[in-house]
Parts: C-alpha cells; sequence; structure tokens
C-alpha cells in the first residue's frame, strides 16, 4: 500500500487502486489539542485494511474525516480522486450516498423494528416499491444470520445482533465503501468471530473497500489485508501486512501486539514526581 | 505633592479592577452574542428543513399523534380542574355584587384570551417539550443523529422538522380544547351545582365573546407559544451534551426556558392584542 502512496505522491495523481487517501492530515477539535498530528494513509480499493490503536488515538476521528464531517485543519482527504470538502454540503451528500459506515454500538434507530432500520436507507434514497424493500431488507437481513429476527424491536436483541443489524443497515444501499467503527467492541468470542467473518465475506463477495477501526489485534490481523497502527501521538508508528507487522521488532508495534502492560507506551500518564505528589523523600 | 507608593499601589488595583470587569462583561455580551447567534442559524436551518418534512406528511401526523395525542389526558383533565376552580372563585367574588349571571362570561374570557394558551402551554412544555429534548438528546447521545448524517439523510428534515411542525399544529387545537373542557368544568359548578340560570350562563357569555379578538386571539397566542416550547425543546435536545447529564441538564432547561419565555411573550402579546378596549 505504502508503494502505491509514493506514486501517487511522485506523480501528483491519484492512484487508481487507491479508494481513500489521507495526505499529510492535521486535526484537532480545539486549537488546545491535536488529535491527528501529520498521517498520511492509504485505502486500496477492493481490500480490507484496519487501523489499529490505543483508545483515543484518533481513529474514530479518521473515518469521520474521511466522511466530511469535519475538515481537516492541514493536509488532504481524497475519496475516488476527490479532495473531500466538509463544507459543500451537496458534494457530502453524493459521497455518503456511496459509503456506509459502522458505528461502535450500531446507531440503530430505537423507535423503530430491525427490518424498519434495515429498510431507512432505502426508503430515504430510493424510490422501489414496498415488495423490492422488502426483498433487499430480507437478503441483506440474511446475508448477516438474521432474516427471523425481522419483526423484532431494537430493545429485542443483544448487543451483538444489534452490530449485525447495522451492518445489513450499512450495506442496504451496496456502498462502495463500508467503514466500520470498532466492530468488535462489547462483543463475545462468538459475536466477535461471526461479526469478523461478515465483515470478510461481504468484501469478498461485494468487492467494497473496507476501513475497519479498531483495538482488536487479533481479529484484525485474522481478516485484513493491510494495517496502520496508530500512537496515542496521533502519528502512524507503522504499517504492513498482518505479517509484516506480527514480525516487526519496533518496540512500541511489539507492545501493541503483544498487550503488555508497559513499554514505549507508559502505563503511568504524566505525572509530577511521586516524592513531590507525597511530600516525602528529596 | 508626588503620590506615596501606597496610593500608587491602590491605584493601579483600582485599574486592574477596572481592566477586569471591562473583560467579565465584554466575555459575557460575547458569550450572549454567540448563544444568539447559534439559537438564530438553528432556527433558520430548521424553517428551510420544514418544506421537506412537508412532502413527507405522514411523519408530521406521527409526531402530532405522540406530542399532541398522548398530551390529551393532562390537558383535558388541568383543564376540566381549572374550570372548576374558576367557576367557584368566579362565583363568590361576582354573587356579593348581583352579578352572579355573568360568570359564563367572565369564565370564558379568562380562558381562550389567558389561562387556556397559558397553562397549556405550560403543561406543553413539561409533558411533550421534556419528551422532545430527551428523545433528541438520546438519539444524539446513542449517535443515531450521526448516523443519520452519515447516511446522506440531513436530521433536522427527517427528526427535527415533523416534531417543530407537529408542536406548532398541537398547540392550538390542544388550547381550544383546554378552554373547551374548562367551560364545560364552569358550567357544572355554577349551573348544576350551584344553581346559577342556564340560560343566562350561555346567553351572555355568547354576546360578550367576540370570536376574532377573543378566540381568535388566544388561538394566535397558543400558536406562538407552540413555537417557543417545541423551538425550545428541540434546541435543547440537539445541543445536549451526549452524556446522561448532558440530556438531564436539556430537560431541565426545556421547562425552564420555554417556561419563562411563554409567560414573558404572554405579557408582550396581551398589551398588543388587548391594548385598546
Amino acid at each position: 500500500m505504502s508503494d502505491l502512496r509514493t506514486i501517487a505522491e511522485t506523480t501528483g495523481h491519484p492512484h487508481r487502486d487507491l479508494l481513500v487517501e489521507i495526505d499529510h492530515v492535521v486535526f484537532g477539535y480545539d486549537a488546545s489539542r491535536t488529535i491527528l498530528n501529520d498521517v498520511s494513509l492509504a485505502f486500496g480499493r477492493g481490500k480490507v485494511t484496519a487501523i489499529l490503536g490505543g483508545s483515543g488515538c484518533g481513529k474514530t476521528t479518521l473515518l469521520r474525516l474521511i466522511g466530511g464531517v469535519y475538515a481537516p485543519n492541514q493536509g488532504t482527504i481524497r475519496v475516488d480522486g476527490k479532495v473531500v470538502d466538509a463544507n459543500d454540503p451537496e458534494q457530502l451528500f453524493a459521497l455518503r450516498r456511496r459509503l456506509g459506515m459502522l458505528f461502535q454500538f450500531g446507531a440503530l434507530f430505537t423507535d423503530l423494528s430491525v427490518y424498519e432500520n434495515v429498510a431507512f436507507p432505502l426508503r430515504e434514497h430510493t424510490d422501489l416499491d414496498e415488495t423490492m424493500i422488502r426483498d433487499i431488507v430480507l437478503m441483506k437481513l440474511n446475508a448477516v444470520g438474521l432474516r427471523g429476527a425481522a419483526g423484532l424491536d431494537i430493545s429485542e436483541i443483544s448487543g451483538g445482533m444489534a452490530r449485525r443489524v447495522a451492518l445489513a443497515r450499512a450495506i442496504a444501499l451496496d456502498p462502495e465503501l463500508i467503514m466500520y467503527d470498532e466492530p468488535f467492541a462489547g462483543l463475545d468470542p462468538i459475536s466477535m468471530a461471526i461479526a469478523a467473518n461478515l465483515i470478510r465475506i461481504l468484501n469478498d463477495t461485494t468487492g467494497a473497500t473496507a476501513i475497519l477501526v479498531s483495538h482488536d489485534v487479533a481479529a484484525c490481523f485474522k481478516i485484513c489485508d493491510y494495517a496502520y497502527l496508530m500512537s496515542s501521538r496521533g502519528k502512524v508508528v507503522a504499517e504492513g501486512t498482518p505479517k509484516q507487522l506480527a514480525e516487526s521488532e519496533d518496540p512500541e508495534v511489539r507492545q501493541f501486539i503483544r498487550g503488555e502492560a508497559d513499554g514505549p507506551v507508559r502505563f503511568h500518564y504524566p505525572a509530577r514526581p511521586l516524592a513531590e505528589d507525597f511530600g516525602v523523600g528529596a | 505633592m508626588a503620590p506615596g507608593p501606597a496610593r500608587e499601589r491602590r491605584g493601579e488595583d483600582g485599574a486592574g479592577a477596572m481592566t477586569g470587569l471591562l473583560d467579565g462583561l465584554g466575555r459575557r455580551a460575547l458569550e450572549i452574542l454567540r448563544v444568539l447567534g447559534h439559537h438564530a442559524t438553528f432556527l433558520v436551518d430548521l424553517l428551510r428543513a420544514c418544506p421537506v418534512a412537508l412532502r413527507r406528511p405522514y411523519l408530521v401526523i406521527a409526531q402530532i399523534h405522540a406530542i399532541g395525542n398522548l398530551s390529551l389526558v393532562i390537558i383535558l383533565a388541568s383543564g376540566l380542574a381549572v374550570g372548576f376552580v374558576l367557576a367557584l372563585q368566579m362565583y363568590y367574588a361576582l354573587v356579593t355584587y348581583g352579578a352572579a349571571e355573568s360568570l359564563g362570561l367572565i369564565v370564558n374570557l379568562s380562558l381562550t384570551r389567558e389561562l387556556g394558551p397559558v397553562v397549556t402551554a405550560l403543561l406543553f412544555a413539561g409533558r411533550a417539550g421534556t419528551s422532545l429534548t430527551a428523545e433528541i438528546g438520546l438519539m444524539k447521545a446513542g449517535e443515531q443523529l450521526a448516523a443519520m448524517d452519515m447516511m446522506a439523510v440531513d436530521p433536522r428534515s427527517r427528526v427535527l422538522a415533523p416534531r417543530f411542525l407537529a408542536g406548532l399544529v398541537s398547540m392550538p387545537i390542544l388550547a381550544v380544547l383546554f378552554s373547551s373542557i374548562g367551560i364545560l368544568g364552569a358550567y357544572v359548578v355554577a349551573v348544576l351545582l350551584i344553581g346559577v340560570d342556564a340560560g343566562n350562563f350561555w346567553s351572555i357569555m355568547q354576546s360578550g365573546v367576540d370570536v376574532r379578538r377573543d378566540i381568535g386571539n388566544g388561538v394566535i397566542k397558543s400558536i406562538v407559544f407552540g413555537f417557543i416550547c417545541t423551538f425550545v425543546a428541540l434546541y435543547q435536545g440537539y445541543e445536549a451534551k451526549a452524556t446522561p447529564e448532558g440530556v438531564a441538564h436539556g430537560t431541565t432547561r426545556t421547562v425552564v426556558i420555554a417556561s419563562l419565555g411563554v409567560l414573558m411573550m404572554d405579557f408582550v402579546l396581551t398589551a398588543l392584542m388587548f391594548s385598546t378596549p
């Protein structure tokens, strides 16, 4: 992926094999704190690319920048060669029609049933008749194994099922780009395996490009083609195939992948010396 | 004589305090302007979204049912109670002057001009307003609004505008029902229990009430109050912090701001509508 990005940077033209390009982006929600610090990432068309990193390192923010929810302070984001302009509602509308997003906790509409949640984007963006909508909704629910749950209310389904319903809703319009925000968070091992398989199978069958944000190394490495590792400083510290990252000798990469409590990423939040806080020694 | 060091220090302290005061005032003024500007932008966005919502009337009708129909019980029960009490109080006052037959007229004017629109609006802010704020706030906390946005669906058109229009439609209907049931309550107390003449009760009311001036202005008031209550409720929900505390603060602010807004606007509207005899 980095080779493709180098070609794109050298020629000045977007590479046709890259669907999303993030180029030297700097972003902070306010001036006092920078979340993303000059990050560059590229997402290959038709690939599953994971963004790994600890909580608060800016992974979800990256997805929101790609979706045009926020504008970067510096740098550019391109989707299919076009620079995303967060201040252009028409362009954003066109962009968002082509992407599906799975939110961390599903973000299902609690006043609608499972069926109506999946039907929502179809009703909003198409003029399909009710028979066609029914067929598509049941097909999508069948793909995630929940055709039988179509009539249930959102309050009647478990967290894992909610994530699958949200996935069915995200793919209702057959998007080119699917963004998954922490799809494995809070799931039991069976639900996690189901979710991981679904992401891979959907990608293989539809050919969509998938961006997967997670801190679950094992689940991501099983299904992704390429991965980026971000640090708490809002920087990309490593990238490569799962095999390359697993074999990396970089201390920060090793600490994250092996889940070590202390290392380059410190256990303690920066603080004054112990002696000063407890009034002893010195 | 040259000023001493103490006097100089007092002078510097005074100047510092004045600068601090002006600084504080300036910050406060800027904050007020920012909040007003934010409200104005939100209102313009909401009004722009209304035509889109009107193209799907079933969304508005569902909200009229949710915030109007479901407020009926509290509105009717309160209207009846207010009618009972008003009739009793007015009877005790009027009978002293031998004017008990005018009771129907007094009750009617009190209800249609003032109590109907105002009490309905206060109840609406407490019942439907808080419900709207909590619903929108929780949708925001659950990322439902963000999800809609990412699906290229404008939450203002899909969620806010139908509720806003439903509030505008529901409030005058509820206020008219409140006044009507209040008059019936007054009839029960005055005519059936106390024994005021039924013919006088209705005929004096009929001759003394002007449909345009009294009932019409009451309806206009309730539309304005509906605007205030619904707008405040939606704004507080949409701008609430996406936390349980944020939603709780939002619902509290809805009741406080909407109630004060209704009472202040009632004074302004009454002065404009009924200043001439």
